[in-house]
């Protein structure tokens, strides 16, 4: 039977691994209640805020003013006084509140027994190094991004999992299942990104920077198994959550290392075949973004591979109004320094550290997944801007792409 | 033994960093937080309605287990979800309206009246 409708897939669809928390029956059904509702909010009351723009704001504003916007800024603060987006803002504000209630409301309920699972699978393993002298940075700590009670690194109780718990089962909800079973799906993207574009490369050491959960490095451990991969975060909870995860999901080759990637002094120059980042750059800083690139470069083997996954940066090329909505989640959902990184320009940060012109590259790389269950990345008809499984891959081989 | 996390309280916390105005009035923003709470869980009760009367249907007689243990297969998850899209819909009735008026200029009732009057 042909499914007429945008729907998303049920939650009771997702795969559990050792750490999973176990959802009762409601609990998947308030996540199914807000899949949907993040759904409706962008594909059907989503293209109200461009017909406000173009009907009343903009004229608006050129009456105003007598002139357009001039950037992102001025359309956003002119927007925030048209009752269409005002409510729907409120409407999206409130989904990602409750999606945050529902996730800690299942996880906290049964922190004991995950606690217990974690300690299992990370008790004598050499795999997870955590150090507590490594500070959580302001940019972490400014703010709890994404509305995250806690942000990555908050702890209910002494040695828990519960901040890396929530934010892995909760991914369903706000991407509305796009990233697949195991929300991997940008994981998954990079392995079919590396078979394609370098077929029969065996990377021997991989780092993952800002790993969090480790859900998208999982499946680079899996695709390479006889690959060293170093994943490092600042939040310890995290840390923990994801190395338990890894385990139970075989990917014992990743060493969990609690570490602040603007400081890789531990590893040596040139130790690394790839460096890796996954939605993460836009969670870090002004100051903190160039350096954590520069490290990154210096412990990157002649020949390696740098590699940022992110939603697009912002161009000339790219229309005021789409950045202005694309800009949603860094004033309305916590994350400080979305707008600012979106901004930047990476190739010139990139050049900066001393990769050259010719070692650059950008490409487009779409979320992998089970395609029988979940949704096909760029079917949708109304992208949900920030949080679409569609990203623009910043890249670069160290001295050119070896043949 | 440490104490045990009251998560029913814990589940609520605040998350750092200063909200939005989005309506111009705290106590809106609270009103519609809990309203949307409820719609949440009216939704939740129908979906479990749903897996009762899915489960009574092939069986006649079920526990508590049973609901709890329940997997839509695909069709019954899409049937499920095609269910919730209509309930939300239905409930965004107010916003869908106030979207579809921006694409008309409709005069006020008052002022079409007269016109018509003397039509």
């Amino acid at each position: 039977m042909t499914h007429q409708f945008d729907v998303a897939p049920p939650y009771t669809a997702v795969a559990l691994h050792g750490v999973s928390p176990q959802p009762s029956h409601d609990e998947a059904a308030r996540f199914d209640f807000l899949a949907n509702l993040n759904k409706y909010l962008s594909g059907t009351l989503g293209p109200g805020n461009k017909q406000a723009y173009d009907t009343r704001v903009l004229p608006g504003f050129v009456a105003e003013h007598g002139c357009e916007p001039r950037d992102r800024f001025e359309i956003r603060h002119a927007m925030n006084r048209d009752p269409h987006h005002r409510f729907w803002s409120a409407l999206k504000r409130n989904s990602m509140e409750m999606r945050q209630q529902n996730g800690r409301a299942m996880v906290l309920r049964q922190i004991d027994e995950l606690n217990a699972k974690a300690r299992q699978y990370n008790e004598g393993r050499d795999t997870l190094e955590l150090d507590p002298s490594v500070a959580v940075p302001r940019y972490q700590s400014a703010i709890d991004i994404h509305c995250m009670p806690g942000s990555y690194h908050g702890e209910e109780a002494p040695g828990d999992v519960s901040a890396g718990a929530n934010y892995d089962c909760g991914i369903f909800a706000t991407t509305a299942g796009g990233l697949g079973a195991l929300s991997d799906g940008g994981g998954q993207a990079l392995v079919k990104w590396a078979r394609t574009e370098r077929p029969g490369w065996q990377p021997q050491r991989i780092l993952d920077i800002g790993c969090t959960v480790g859900h998208n490095i999982v499946p680079l451990a899996l695709a390479f198994p006889d690959c060293e991969v170093i994943a490092i975060d600042t939040a310890a909870p995290s840390l923990r959550y994801a190395h338990a995860r890894a385990q139970s999901l075989g990917a014992t080759n990743i060493r969990f290392v609690q570490a602040n990637a603007e400081d890789l002094s531990r590893w040596s120059d040139a130790s690394f075949d790839w460096v890796q980042t996954t939605m993460f750059l836009h969670e870090t800083s002004g100051t903190a973004l160039p350096r954590i690139i520069r490290e990154g470069y210096r412990v990157l083997k002649p020949g390696g591979l740098m590699l940022h996954l992110e939603q697009p940066q912002y161009s000339d090329a790219m229309p005021l109004y789409e950045q202005f909505i694309r800009d949603w989640d860094a004033f309305n959902n916590n994350e400080p320094f979305w707008s600012a990184m979106h901004a930047l320009d990476l190739k010139t940060i990139l050049k900066a550290s001393g990769f050259a012109e010719s070692d650059l590259f950008v490409t487009g790389v779409r979320a992998v997944v089970d395609t029988e269950i979940f949704p096909s990345a760029g079917d949708e008809k109304e992208e949900d801007h920030g949080r679409a499984a569609v990203w623009h891959a910043y890249g670069a081989w160290k001295g050119g792409r070896p043949e | 033994m440490t104490e045990p996390v009251d998560w029913m309280i814990r589940a609520n916390a605040r998350a750092k960093g200063k909200r939005p105005d989005f309506l111009g009035d705290p106590d809106k923003e609270r009103l519609l937080s809990m309203l949307m709470a409820v719609i949440g869980e009216v939704s939740v009760m129908r979906e479990r309605m749903d897996t009762i009367e899915r489960l009574l249907e092939t069986r006649g007689t079920i526990s508590r287990a049973d609901i709890e243990g329940y997997r839509p297969d695909r069709e019954a998850g899409y049937e499920r979800a095609a269910m919730i899209r209509e309930y939300i819909a239905r409930i965004m009735r107010g916003p869908q309206q106030m979207m579809e008026a921006m694409q008309s200029d409709d005069k006020p009732v008052e002022e079409l009246s007269q016109d018509l009057k003397d039509l």
